[in-house]
């Protein structure tokens, strides 16, 4: 059966594992790997993940499903996290979401048609000295304005 | 005001370069604690500087390695909780991002001090320039001999893994951060048995810390437990909300809340007013105007039925509505719960659907105290920290804010005026 994963995120997953006692521990690194790899985690990524580290695909997708970071479906090729904890709401956070989802026409949890981005409502960035905050992708963006939201969105290809 | 001893170094551009860090005497503290001290002694110096875990649970982390046992042949494994997630928080962020190679001395002398070989970087799994800088700063001490085997020539020997969250608050609790960091469901633990120095990663020793307290170790071993002191000793206060000059604030522990938010961070915009204050994150009380003489410190707040946790102090002016504010955190614990334990993935529900109801102008008097019943019901029956983080700060609010949950009861309006967008900066 052809493989989900390619040889290099495979041999990557290889050295992870010798990076633990038990071989488990290695599965979260090994799911950001394939995750990273594929877009999200397909079932094809996932047993090839339980295969890799010898555990069944049902304790795999158990994991996969219980952080939020990993995505068990397609999602957008750029991935927009809102905080909107305590900080953020204070200082404006609602507003920007809005503005945001305005412009994509689509609701938080929601990729746009052409699946280009997904918005999700974020928990606590641990960044409120520059709230209101997101993350788009692995860049951090403070202090953000409907204006600042649009200068973002234009640059995201 | 005294020299900083955490963050003195924090805007410096390339700090995770280990260079940059040398330059400023990084690694001595860890140089002089391989070559020319006992790891007992260590333990001493750290027990002695009074220093407690900047988690939130402030355990004396001195007494903590000393609980952990040192059995001969056994292995034994530090693991730094750098999950930071507690809303309002960021202090181990701003560390992991300014100043990693900090936390890595830090590292290096408690592996050394309670003799282990194996550590890992529990790091949340949205911190990507924080991963980035601590791998590039954790690469440095590899290639320049402060990780690895024989570490400075002394035969002492310690792996260093960042290991990446992937996205759940709870994983900060340290029972499910090691169920996490062993591949599972981050469900907490049960304690007892499971206290991390007796029975922690794959049920072995293991020394459980923040990032921050290991910012604090080489200090303590460079400055002594006395000359530390001085220092305060020393603490960082993450300040947000409704503050003109939001940030770490490293202060002597103690500082009256006043004077950390007038004088450090800036006070409240022009024409607002001090109305409400989360002194220790969202899962600490709620305090008022009232109560901002109080030093932030562990008794001092824990004698006013709140705590100083992980000392995120979260401001809020006059324009912030109380029970909207409470939504919100009791919203961010619902669908953070875990679910194993019913008292938390109930009760954040039905918290959450009063609270609706009664921002939504159909609420009834008698939800207040419905509010309050099931706060109650909660408080020492959750099976973790999570669920017993939501009645304290909800209970707090229908006292000193009991007016605000009435006037929506009755009007079926909220009577204060909306925060201008763009908050206290604006």
């Amino acid at each position: 059966m052809a493989r989900a994963l390619s040889a290099g995120v495979l041999g990557e997953i290889g050295r992870l594992r010798g990076l633990y006692a038990r071989s488990q521990s290695a599965l979260l690194p090994a799911l950001h790997a394939a995750q990273d790899e594929v877009g999200y985690l397909s079932e094809g990524a996932m047993q090839d993940v339980a295969d890799a580290l010898g555990l069944p695909l049902s304790e795999v997708t158990s994991v996969a499903t219980f952080y939020s970071m990993f995505f068990t479906e397609p999602v957008g090729r750029h991935k927009i996290r809102v905080c909107t904890n305590l900080s953020c709401y204070l200082n404006g956070s609602e507003p920007v979401l809005d503005h945001l989802c305005r412009r994509l026409g689509i609701r938080p949890g929601e990729t746009t048609p052409d699946g280009r981005v997904l918005v999700e409502v974020a928990e606590c960035l641990s960044a409120c000295d520059e709230a209101p905050v997101l993350l788009a992708d692995a860049d951090r963006h403070g202090r953000l304005t409907p204006a600042a939201v649009d200068e973002l969105l234009g640059r995201l290809e | 005001m005294a020299e900083l001893l955490l963050t003195k170094y924090l805007g410096q551009p390339g700090r995770e370069a280990i260079d940059a860090y040398l330059a400023t005497g990084g690694y001595q503290a860890a140089t002089r604690a391989l070559t020319e001290l006992a790891p007992e002694g260590i333990v001493e110096m750290v027990e002695a500087s009074g220093l407690r875990g900047r988690g939130g649970a402030g355990f004396p982390t001195g007494r903590k390695w000393k609980l952990t046992p040192k059995r001969e042949g056994e292995v034994r494994y530090l693991v730094v909780n750098a999950d930071e997630g507690e809303p309002g928080t960021f202090k181990d962020r701003t560390l992991i991002e300014g100043d990693p190679h900090q936390i890595l001395e830090g590292m290096l002398i408690t592996a050394f001090a309670n003799q282990v070989h194996q550590a890992y970087i529990y790091l949340r799994g949205e911190f990507f320039l924080g991963y980035e800088r601590l791998r590039r700063a954790l690469r440095d001490a590899y290639a320049r001999g402060y990780a690895g085997k024989n570490i400075l020539g002394t035969g002492f020997d310690l792996e260093i893994v960042i290991h990446r969250g992937a996205g759940a608050y709870i994983c900060g609790e340290e029972t499910a951060l090691l169920e996490s960091l062993e591949g599972r469901r981050g469900f907490p633990r049960l304690k007892p048995p499971y206290y991390p120095a007796i029975r922690g990663l794959y049920d072995l020793p293991t020394v459980l810390n923040n990032a921050e307290t290991m910012a604090h170790i080489p200090h303590i071993l460079r400055l002594g437990p006395d000359g530390y002191k001085a220092y305060g000793p020393p603490i960082l206060y993450s300040v947000s909300g409704h503050v003109t000059r939001p940030g770490v604030k490293e202060l002597p522990i103690g500082t009256p809340l006043s004077a950390i938010i007038f004088e450090h961070a800036g006070g409240v915009r022009q024409g607002r007013t001090v109305k409400a204050v989360f002194p220790g994150g969202s899962s600490s009380a709620l305090l008022t105007a009232e109560h901002l003489e109080t030093p932030a410190d562990f008794e001092p707040l824990a004698k006013l039925g709140s705590m100083l946790g992980s000392s995120a102090i979260i401001v809020m002016d006059d324009t912030a509505c109380i029970p909207a504010v409470i939504r919100r955190t009791v919203e961010f614990y619902r669908d953070e719960s875990c679910g194993k334990c019913t008292p938390c993935r109930e009760g954040t529900v039905w918290l959450s659907q009063i609270l609706d109801r009664i921002l939504h102008g159909t609420g009834r008097m008698e939800d207040l105290d419905l509010l309050d019943g099931i706060a109650r019901n909660m408080t020492g029956t959750c099976f973790c920290p999570l669920g017993e983080s939501v009645p304290p700060s909800l209970r707090a609010s229908l006292t000193y804010f009991r007016d605000e949950y009435v006037h929506h009861v009755e009007t079926g309006a909220c009577g204060i005026a909306p925060a201008a967008v763009g908050g206290a900066r604006a």
